[in-house]
């Protein structure tokens, strides 16, 4: 095949047809349900599923579930109320707040931060992230920890061992939390849980097992972040949220999907991904997004290992 | 006892559970999917400790720690540095 940058491009008005034609097909045959609900969250992805939702089984067949906790950014929620109006859906709040603290999911994840950060406290902000220079150099995928102090001063250190996966497992509470809730407002319908993960969130495990992994139906797991945002487009879901940057929203300081986990900005990374999918060389992919060939294969490798070592996450039950 | 005798030792116990077959000093550890990210962490933290090194962040690359081999090599220089 010729590669260029537009190799990846769908047709938005086709992909929307296959997609739409199969999850009636699934939802209303396989699953014998009579709707949709989708959690929404302001981000891309779960706009785009929302408004596949409502143009398939009609707006009064989809439910919008918001489900806002303490770290939350207030946007979020404005713009997921925006979504609703725009495709005429309806939709619930439900806070997250308490159900989450009732799990201890602030507290353990706090204790963790303080190991390493004594002074860390509530009115501090913190995040995990990876390395984000992947394209300077091939590093390893070890997360850092940064707290911003209310003077905005920040600080940095490896996360070791214990602490890392504590604040892992407390802050997945929350997408699990957030699968309790939707198969609640589902089940309580007979509605499916429609899942809003992409190609590289599914693939390369950025996704909480039985968290926001868990769902009924996953429509668009087959799309690489670049395509969503053509679907959005062509959907006309709205302009603001098309524009936005993709963030977690799960650390209380602002934190793009970026830093947290993919280390390259999604329109260098997804065409690298497709040209190697596609068998392209990797000396052809560099010279076409106008990079090293060295770079290309240090993505390349970046992403094999991460489909690799998060197989456990996508396996069902053994 | 050599320090990569050590280092075999510990990925053995950790990540292996005691099959060594299927180590070699050149079998890569995340081609394998013998360590993930989280045993990376593992894996820095005991060469840190037991061998009383400080492993910097911009060390964390797969040339240093993804074989026996490029840990020997990255062990040496280290304990090299530290000696000098």
């Amino acid at each position: 095949m010729k590669f260029t940058k537009d190799s990846i491009n769908i047709e938005p008005a086709k992909e929307f047809e296959k997609i739409s034609s199969k999850l009636k097909e699934d939802v209303i045959k396989k699953l014998k349900k009579r709707g949709a609900v989708v959690g929404i969250s302001g981000g891309i992805d779960s706009s785009v599923v929302l408004a596949i939702c409502a143009r398939t089984f009609g707006s009064d067949r989809v439910l919008g579930v918001m489900m806002p906790e303490n770290d939350s950014n207030p946007d979020s929620l404005n713009l997921a109320k925006k979504l609703s109006a725009k495709f005429n859906t309806k939709y619930v709040v439900e806070n997250m707040t308490d159900a989450l603290a009732g799990f201890g999911c602030y507290k353990r994840r706090d204790d963790a931060i303080k190991d390493v950060f004594p002074e860390y406290n509530n009115s501090y902000k913190a995040k995990i992230t990876l390395p984000s220079n992947l394209l300077e150099k091939e590093s390893l995928n070890v997360f850092q920890l940064t707290i911003i102090a209310p003077d905005g001063k920040t600080k940095s250190e490896r996360l070791p061992l214990k602490e890392y996966l504590q604040i892992v497992a407390a802050s997945n509470f929350k997408q699990r939390s957030r699968m309790s809730m939707l198969y609640y407002h589902a089940e309580s319908r007979n509605y499916a849980v429609i899942g809003t993960g992409n190609k590289n969130e599914h693939e390369q495990g950025f996704f909480v097992k039985y968290g926001d992994g868990g769902a009924d139906i996953k429509p668009i797991a087959h799309l690489f972040k670049t395509q969503v945002f053509q679907l959005a487009d062509y959907l006309e879901v709205p302009e603001e949220i098309r524009k936005r940057t993709p963030t977690t929203d799960t650390y209380s300081a602002e934190q793009t999907q970026e830093e947290f986990f993919f280390r390259v900005p999604f329109g260098i990374l997804d065409r690298i991904w497709f040209g190697w999918e596609q068998g392209i060389p990797s000396k052809k992919i560099a010279e076409v997004l106008e990079l090293t060939e060295e770079n290309v294969d240090s993505i390349i490798r970046d992403t094999q290992r991460k489909i690799r070592t998060t197989e456990y996450l996508r396996m069902e039950p053994l | 006892m050599s320090e990569i005798t050590v280092v075999k030792e510990f990925i053995i116990e950790n990540f292996l559970f005691g099959e060594e077959e299927q180590l070699l000093l050149d079998t890569d550890f995340f081609d394998e999917g013998i360590i993930d990210s989280t045993g990376v962490i593992e894996l820095v933290s005991f060469l840190e400790e037991r061998f009383n090194i400080s492993v910097d962040d911009e060390e964390l690359i797969p040339e240093n720690l993804s074989s026996l081999q490029n840990i020997n090599l990255f062990l040496q220089k280290k304990l090299n540095k530290k000696d000098a």
